[in-house]
């Protein structure tokens, strides 16, 4: 009896350390994260006047929302727009990065050389020296423009999606740079696997291609979400992203509000919610995969079938 | 008749031996493979340092080479003019401290909070450990926007706009930026350490805070390494929150941050060239050129190269093991 009573409080004093190393963070969270959240839900439904005396609130209900929609054409363009570059930019990312992973995970000389330098953009990625290379036009590739894979793309697409497509391509250097950090978890991920595997299916007959199919890309689904999240999460907060520099400027300008800017950001927020739920469900939960037992292919079976038919 | 046979024969041979000569095998990659890789690696490995490459030479041209359409990538002479016209413009002698100290202690504060909160959540069994692992991911995954407006306010209620602190405070108590993504390696690292370590040590005596200090910390070193790196270049890059809280929004203030001056440079230089040269020298014509602006931008990512360059061994060996992504 007095041993079991020991027990208990040494998990209590277990766990009372635990806590003691979640404080700061705890405090953190309820200061930084969860009130000003109450805040903005408030902020949004309000009409919010700064005058001498301080801050007046008037309640709107969804006057702001409606507002955004009804009177406002710049932050739905905007968004639209940032929804669709998102949309042809996530999925070429992705690949890319993990082209980028896996040829960096093969065995060639110079390793550590090649990581440096793919891993180069997470460090110069900002902000003011993108837009920097991107007035004087170092993020494009010359070769591009030069043979006329412009006029090509604008011939086969639909009209909506020709803009987005050509500044994708005039920004390709800059999506190749976005890409350092997902390549850097799907590296971390490519480590991970087991060798045996790709041994047991090398021995079954099993080609590099086939491999890659099977055994990386399964065990890499949940990197690739993570990578998702990443990337839309980066795409949506970097600060060239137009959406948010609108949200800002509202912040900023007397006429306009903290009450609209706080209703903007919640749209936007739902929107990128939105696009990391879609990502969980392509690659969150894993696809139960069908085990054939049988020993025969299908069109074997098919014809067994046909004669069963026939017969009957 | 039979010479014919074993040619045949000898064909199929030839190809197979030849596809693993040439293309090889998982175990043993032949030299075409090889050169495909190296062929892929380079070449990509140009587009990823076009830009930077570009940046660099054309931070030292004059303006005769930028207007001569045929000098491409070797200026005629060097000049360092235009570093001195940019460190000028951005005032770095003032800015330059700011940028160092508001990159640098947010990014310690964070790696420290970042550790303990990893330590705590990756060794210890405490209620509600559960929900609290869940609330780090939401604070990941819900974007910083929607808090940008009460922080504001909050940090502007306590006079705290344009100071350091309103960096500082968040990164101490956890909220930096991205610090779930921090946290999450931290875990991971502490992970794999083994229990039995922390046993043993208990089983000597050893008080809590001896395990952490003595043994957890220096086992996750490349994991500190790895997070002060982020930390730090992140903090460094970022205009956004700095732009609103230390300046407020505005272009002057007294506290401002080599990239705030980087990002507003059109209107920076043309301030410069009017206390250099009389209001007189104000006109459209004086508008920073490309090679001015290129050295700006090598002056801001100046810092953050070199510290890349001296712990990239550190940075890619922790990542070789493992756990910069939570399963």
């Amino acid at each position: 009896m007095k041993k079991r009573k020991k027990i208990l409080k040494l998990s209590a004093r277990h766990s009372l350390v635990g806590w003691i190393f979640m404080l700061p963070w705890t405090i953190g969270f309820v200061i930084f994260f969860a009130y000003p959240l109450i805040q903005s839900v408030v902020f949004s439904l309000n009409k919010v006047v700064i005058t001498a005396q301080g801050r007046k609130m008037n309640y709107v209900g969804s006057g702001n929302f409606a507002d955004i929609f009804t009177k406002d054409a710049a932050f739905v363009e905007r968004l639209s727009n940032f929804l669709v570059e998102l949309i042809l930019e996530l999925p070429l990312i992705i690949v890319f990065s993990l082209v980028i992973a896996i040829l960096l995970n093969q065995k060639v000389k110079c390793k550590g050389l090649f990581r440096t330098l793919f891993f180069l953009p997470i460090i110069v990625v900002s902000g003011p020296v993108l837009n920097m290379l991107l007035n004087t036009g170092s993020t494009t590739i010359p070769l591009i423009e030069q043979y006329g894979v412009y006029d090509a793309i604008s011939g086969f697409l639909p009209s909506y999606l020709q803009q987005p497509v050509q500044t994708l391509f005039s920004e390709l250097l800059l999506i190749l740079w976005y890409s350092g950090v997902p390549t850097l978890i799907f590296f971390a991920g490519l480590q991970k696997i087991d060798a045996s595997l790709y041994e047991a299916a090398y021995m079954d007959g099993a080609s590099s291609w086939v491999s890659f199919w099977k055994i990386v890309l399964p065990s890499m689904r949940g990197m690739i979400l993570i990578g998702c999240i990443y990337v839309t999460v980066f795409l949506a907060t970097s600060e060239i992203n137009d959406v948010i520099i609108l949200i800002r400027d509202y912040m900023l300008n007397v006429n306009k509000g903290f009450g609209i800017s706080a209703a903007m950001s919640w749209i936007y927020s739902l929107c990128i919610l939105a696009a990391i739920g879609l990502c969980y469900l392509l690659f969150g939960h894993e696809r139960k995969t069908k085990v054939k037992h049988s020993y025969m292919t299908k069109s074997e079976i098919r014809r067994y079938q046909n004669a069963k038919k026939k017969k009957s | 008749m039979r010479k014919r046979k074993k040619a045949d024969t000898n064909w199929s041979a030839v190809y197979v031996r030849g596809k693993s000569r040439l293309w090889g095998r998982p175990n043993h990659r032949g030299w075409l493979y090889q050169s495909f890789i190296y062929l892929l690696l380079i070449s990509l490995g140009f587009v990823y340092l076009y830009p930077i490459l570009d940046m660099f030479i054309t931070s030292f041209m004059t303006l005769t080479d930028l207007l001569d359409a045929s000098v491409k990538w070797i200026p005629t002479q060097f000049t360092l003019d235009n570093y001195k016209e940019a460190l000028e413009a951005m005032n770095v002698d003032k800015t330059f401290w700011p940028t160092v100290l508001g990159a640098l202690l947010p990014a310690l504060a964070q790696t420290a909070v970042c550790a303990l909160t990893g330590y705590g959540l990756a060794r210890y069994d405490f209620p509600l450990k559960k929900l609290l692992m869940a609330l780090v991911l939401v604070t990941f995954i819900v974007p910083p926007y929607i808090l940008l407006v009460p922080n504001y306010m909050m940090f502007s209620d306590y006079g705290m706009i344009g100071t350091l602190k309103t960096l500082v405070y968040p990164a101490m108590l956890g909220q930096g930026t991205k610090s779930a993504i921090f946290i999450l390696i931290f875990m991971q690292f502490f992970k794999q350490t083994p229990l039995s370590l922390d046993e043993a040590a208990r089983v000597d005596g050893a008080s809590e805070k001896r395990i952490f200090f003595g043994i957890a910390i220096p086992l996750a070193i490349p994991a500190f390494i790895i997070s002060f790196i982020f930390s730090f270049v992140w903090y460094w890059n970022d205009t956004y929150f700095t732009a609103l809280y230390l300046t407020g929004g505005k272009v002057k203030t007294n506290v401002s941050t080599m990239l705030l001056e980087l990002q507003n440079f059109d209107a920076v230089y043309l301030e410069h060239m009017k206390q250099a040269s009389g209001w007189f020298a104000y006109s459209d014509g004086n508008v920073a050129n490309e090679a001015i602006k290129m050295a700006a931008t090598v002056l801001t990512i100046a810092p953050l190269l070199l510290i890349y360059f001296c712990l990239q061994k550190y940075f890619v060996e922790g990542i070789d093991r493992s756990g910069i992504t939570g399963e």
